[in-house]
C-alpha cells in the first residue's frame, strides 16, 4: 500500500516536472509545478513528515507559487512560438554536462546514503515539537544562516527596485 | 478499523458534507434577510414563508442557465478554475470538531467522536488547503482573458498572501498557551472558567486570553474570504464583477458557493481556536458549535453591511503595515508570558 502509493506521487511529481518545461504557457508551467509541489508533499505524508507535508503545502504550494503566479499574470507573458534548436551546440553541450553532474550526484547519494530499509520509525517522529526541537538545537544554524540569506534577498530586491523606480 | 467505525465514519462525512451545503445555501437566505433588516428593507419574502425556499428556487434558477463560454477564453482553465475554487473550501472542514462524542440518547453500542478526523497539525492542514483556494480565482481572472477579470485574480492573489501572513501569526499566541496543533486538543485546553482582568468570570476561551490575536484573525478571515470591506477582487463599481465576470450558470454558482463554504469554514476556525470550540455549560455539544459558527456568520454578514469597501492601497498597508506587526507584538507578548508561566 505505502509503496504504491510512494510509486503513484513520485510518478505524479516527476512527469508534472517535465511538463513544467515542456509547456509553452508560462502559466500552465507553474501550474505543472504546483502539482509537482503537492506530489512531494504526499511523499512526506508517508515519510510519516505530517509537520513537513503542512510546510511544503502552506509554503510552496500556498504562498511562493502564488507569487510565483501573480508575477506571471502581472507581465502576462505571450505563448512562446517554438524554436528548434536542434543543432545549437552550446545549448547541447551544456546541457550534457549539466545532466551529467545531476546524475552523478544522484548516484553518489544512492551508493552512500544506502541504509537497510524497514528499520522501524521512532516515535514522534516527524512531529511538529520534534522538527521544532531539531531546528533549535542540531540545525540552529543553517536555520538562522537562511534566514540571513532571505534577508539579503529581500534586500537586493529593494535596493535593484530602489534603483530603478526611485529617484 | 471496525465496520461500526466504517459505517460511523461515512455517516459522519455525509452528514457534514450535506449540512456544509446546506448552510452555504442558506446562508445567502440569511445574509439577505440581515442586510435587509439592518437596512430596514424586508428581504426575500415570496418564494416560502419568509423567503425560506428562496435559495432552493435560486439553486434551480442557476442550473437552468444557460452555460456560456466565451470566445476567447483558455478553454482548459476556464473549466477547471471553478472546481479548484471549491474543491479546497469544502475539504478543509475534514479537521475541525463539531462536537465532544456521542452514544446518539444511549441508541450506539460506543461513543463516537464528533469529528471526521483529528490529524496532529490540524491547524496546519486548514490554513495550507485554505491557502491553494487562491489558484481558483487567479486562474480564473486569468483564463476569462479579460482585463477586469485579470485584474480582479491579481488583487485576489496579492491580497491574499499578504493577509495570510498575519492570519497564521495571529493564531501562533493561541498555539503557545496550548502547546498543540490539533484543533480538538486547543478545544480541550479552553474547558472551565477564567477570571478576566482578576474580576470577572468568563469562559476560559482564548477569546478573553488572547483578544488582540481574536482581532487580528477576524480581521484576516474577512480578507481571505475576499468579503466586504475586503472584497476588491470583485469590487463591481471598478471591475465589473471581477475575477468571476466571464462566468455564468453553476460555474459562476461554485465560485459563489466557494466563498459562502470559506465563510462557513473561517467562521467554524475562529469558534474553535478561540470560541471553545463545541464547548458549553449544558446540552449537546454540536449545538454550542453550530450556535457559535452561525453567531460569527452573523458577524460576516453584520462587517458587510456597515463598512464600505477599502482603497487597494488601504488594504495593503492595513494588513503589512498594522496587522503584521501587531500579530508580532501578539506572539512576543504571549511568548515571554508563557515561559514566565512555565518556570
Amino acid at each position: 500500500m505505502e509503496v504504491a502509493i510512494f510509486a503513484g506521487m513520485a510518478l505524479v511529481a516527476a512527469l508534472s516536472g517535465l511538463l513544467v518545461i515542456l509547456q509553452r504557457h508560462a502559466v500552465y508551467s507553474a501550474l505543472f509545478l504546483i502539482i509537482a509541489m503537492g506530489a512531494l508533499a504526499g511523499i512526506y505524508i508517508t515519510l510519516e513528515a505530517h509537520f513537513v507535508w503542512a510546510v511544503q503545502v502552506l509554503v510552496y504550494a500556498g504562498a511562493i507559487m502564488v507569487l510565483f503566479v501573480f508575477v506571471i499574470m502581472l507581465l502576462n507573458p505571450p505563448r512562446e512560438e517554438p524554436r528548434w534548436a536542434w543543432f545549437d551546440l552550446r545549448r547541447i553541450a551544456l546541457a550534457g554536462v549539466l545532466a551529467v553532474v545531476l546524475l552523478g550526484e544522484l548516484l553518489l547519494v544512492l551508493v552512500r546514503g544506502h541504509t537497510p530499509g524497514g528499520a522501524p520509525v521512532p516515535p514522534g517522529f516527524g512531529s511538529t515539537e520534534q522538527v521544532g526541537r531539531l531546528l533549535f538545537t542540531d540545525f540552529l544554524f543553517p536555520f538562522e544562516v537562511t534566514s540571513i540569506i532571505l534577508l539579503v534577498a529581500i534586500v537586493g530586491a529593494m535596493v535593484l527596485a530602489k534603483g530603478h523606480y526611485g529617484k | 478499523m471496525s465496520a461500526f467505525d466504517l459505517i460511523a465514519m461515512l455517516v459522519k462525512i455525509g452528514v457534514v458534507f450535506g449540512a456544509l451545503l446546506l448552510t452555504v445555501a442558506y446562508m445567502t437566505w440569511l445574509e439577505r434577510k440581515v442586510i435587509a433588516d439592518l437596512q430596514v428593507r424586508i428581504g426575500p419574502m415570496r418564494v416560502g414563508p419568509f423567503g425560506l425556499l428562496q435559495p432552493i428556487a435560486d439553486g434551480i434558477k442557476l442550473f437552468f442557465k444557460e452555460d456560456l463560454m466565451p470566445g476567447q477564453v483558455d478553454r482548459t482553465l476556464f473549466l477547471l478554475a471553478p472546481a479548484l475554487s471549491i474543491i479546497p473550501a469544502l475539504i478543509a472542514f475534514a479537521v475541525i470538531p463539531f462536537g465532544d462524542t456521542t452514544t446518539l440518547f444511549g441508541l450506539l453500542p460506543q461513543p463516537v467522536p464528533l469529528r471526521l478526523t483529528d490529524v496532529n497539525v490540524g491547524v496546519l492542514y486548514v490554513f495550507g488547503i485554505t491557502s491553494l483556494g487562491v489558484y481558483g480565482i487567479v486562474l480564473a481572472g486569468w483564463s476569462s482573458n479579460n482585463k477586469y477579470a485579470l485584474l480582479g485574480g491579481l488583487r485576489a492573489s496579492a491580497q491574499m498572501v499578504s493577509y495570510e501572513l498575519s492570519m497564521s501569526l495571529s493564531v501562533v499566541g493561541t498555539l503557545l498557551l496550548t502547546g498543540s496543533l490539533s484543533l480538538v486538543e486547543i478545544v480541550r485546553a479552553q474547558t472551565g472558567i477564567a477570571w478576566w482582568l482578576g474580576v470577572l468570570p468568563v469562559p476560559n476561551w482564548f477569546a478573553f486570553s488572547q483578544p488582540l490575536g481574536f482581532a487580528i484573525f477576524l480581521a484576516c478571515a474577512l480578507a481571505e474570504t475576499n468579503r466586504a470591506p475586503f472584497d476588491l477582487p470583485e469590487a463591481e463599481t471598478e471591475l465589473v464583477a471581477g475575477f468571476h465576470s466571464e462566468y455564468s450558470s453553476m460555474k459562476f454558482a461554485m465560485f459563489f458557493m466557494a466563498e459562502y463554504a470559506n465563510m462557513v469554514t473561517a467562521s467554524a476556525m475562529a469558534t474553535t481556536l478561540f470560541l471553545g470550540g463545541w464547548l458549553g455549560p449544558i446540552g449537546p455539544s454540536p449545538v454550542w458549535f453550530l450556535g457559535k459558527v452561525f453567531l460569527m456568520l452573523f458577524v460576516f454578514i453584520w462587517v458587510r453591511a456597515t463598512l464600505p469597501r477599502f482603497r487597494y492601497d488601504q488594504l495593503m498597508h492595513f494588513g503589512w503595515k498594522v496587522l503584521l506587526p501587531l500579530a508580532f507584538v501578539n506572539t512576543i507578548v504571549t511568548a515571554v508570558f508563557a515561559a514566565l508561566g512555565r518556570h
